[in-house]
């Protein structure tokens, strides 16, 4: 399954682009997709990020073919 | 005459106007955010201002803080705004808050305005409006920023989502734009953006961002816009406990005391780390083979006394003698924030 994905804030320094597509097998929902996503870049306080799905925040997601997420950490600059 | 130009618009008009004379907002920091945000709003006629700030003008301030300028570093920042917002637009009335917004003021100086402006630059600061204007049932218009990137949302508008329904889990780690660098375009959209959905709601027209949160990074040219959806559970802890407070500023001076805190559990600064064992002296008895005795330990409360009933209790009754007090209290072991 190709997904394209989104890092926001300091994430997509961490993860060193701003966005990739990525080619997974293995994962069917947004949960599986948060594992191994946090495994593979080590995002800090990765319980605080929030994933979109189509631009939606919701957990229980099932994943399918060309789904954009995005990844959001809280900021609070101003 | 002053607004003729926004009163040929046909969603404003006079009556549109006259919403605008009647309409009150609080704005908190007068920063980056905050100095476009009054700017445009004092311009538009907004009736009642108030601009909350503790802080004074320094000169790393001036290239986004841009109702400063070099003859007014040192001043407060709040005293300087009004003056400028003044000098624009004498109809405004402006009332300046030269101080912090806490857990004991924030819900008394929400009360007095239709809504709020957030223009902070901290966690801690942005869940104390929220739970305070969901407690006040005022609607907030939130903005931060981060680098080249950043967040605009409304909260508890019409019963919609808040901030803690879109981030319930607290961030520990403040990233300040001091820290990260920031240019002054990015605040100042954003806070021009916060200015507008103010307007929009005074006037009841349009598509407020209630409920999504718009998403920028000015660099990269990305525009996103996420549904944000209600969670109830993290609503119905703030209405039944009231403002929850924040314990993420405070971090240990030294990480690898061993500390014991004889407070109460409630009792602020709240502070959490694994180097601290939290018996409240009234437990002390009843726990005391929680308490180690062979490496040191430091005691501590608020002031000290406490401390000291505890160590002399667990010196005479118990036989410790690992124990030091921190005659000073809290504060004396905490980082500066």
């Amino acid at each position: 399954m190709r997904l394209k994905l989104k890092y926001f804030g300091k994430l997509a320094e961490t993860a060193g682009l701003h966005e990739e597509d990525k080619d997974l097998e293995s994962v069917q929902t947004l949960a599986e997709l948060k594992t191994l996503i946090f495994e593979e870049y080590q995002f800090d306080e990765s319980e605080t990020i929030q994933v979109a799905v189509n631009q939606q925040l919701d957990e229980n997601k099932t994943l399918k073919e060309g789904d954009e997420i995005a990844f959001l950490p809280p900021f609070a600059g101003g | 005459m002053r607004y003729d130009r926004q009163i040929a618009l046909d969603d404003i008009g006079v009556t549109g106007q006259e919403k605008l004379r009647n309409a009150s907002i609080l704005i908190i920091g007068m920063g980056g955010l905050g100095c476009p945000a009054a700017t445009y709003l004092t311009g538009a006629g907004v009736g009642r201002l108030g601009l909350l700030d503790h802080d004074s003008v320094s000169i790393t301030n001036l290239h986004r803080q841009i109702l400063y300028s070099e003859a007014d570093t040192g001043k407060k920042k709040v005293t300087v705004a009004a003056d400028k917002l003044k000098a624009l637009n004498s109809e405004v009335n402006l009332e300046v808050y030269d101080k912090k917004l806490t857990n004991d003021n924030a819900r008394e100086l929400i009360s007095r305005y239709d809504m709020v402006i957030d223009g902070t630059d901290n966690f801690e600061t942005k869940y104390l409006i929220d739970d305070a204007c969901l407690l006040e049932e005022k609607t907030w218009i939130y903005a931060s920023v981060y680098k080249h990137e950043g967040q605009c949302s409304v909260f508890n508008y019409k019963n919609g989502p808040t901030y803690r329904c879109l981030f319930p889990k607290i961030a520990r780690e403040n990233i300040t734009c001091e820290v990260t660098g920031t240019l002054g375009m990015l605040p100042g959209i954003f806070g021009m953006y916060q200015a507008m959905e103010a307007v929009k709601i005074i006037l009841g027209t349009g598509t407020v961002l209630s409920g999504k949160l718009k998403i920028q990074n000015l660099m990269q040219n990305q525009d996103l816009l996420i549904e944000i959806t209600k969670k109830p559970e993290e609503i119905a802890r703030i209405v039944e406990n009231g403002i929850q407070s924040m314990a993420f500023n405070c971090t240990l001076k030294d990480e690898h005391q061993l500390y014991l805190d004889v407070r109460e559990l409630h009792e602020e600064p709240l502070i959490e780390s694994k180097n601290i064992l939290k018996i409240p002296l009234q437990q002390l008895e009843a726990r005391v083979q929680e308490i180690p005795k062979h490496q040191e330990i430091q005691i501590f409360c608020q002031s000290g006394i406490r401390s000291l009933r505890a160590k002399e209790l667990l010196e005479n009754k118990y036989k410790f003698g690992n124990l030091k007090n921190v005659s000073g209290g809290i504060q004396t072991i905490l980082n500066e924030s």
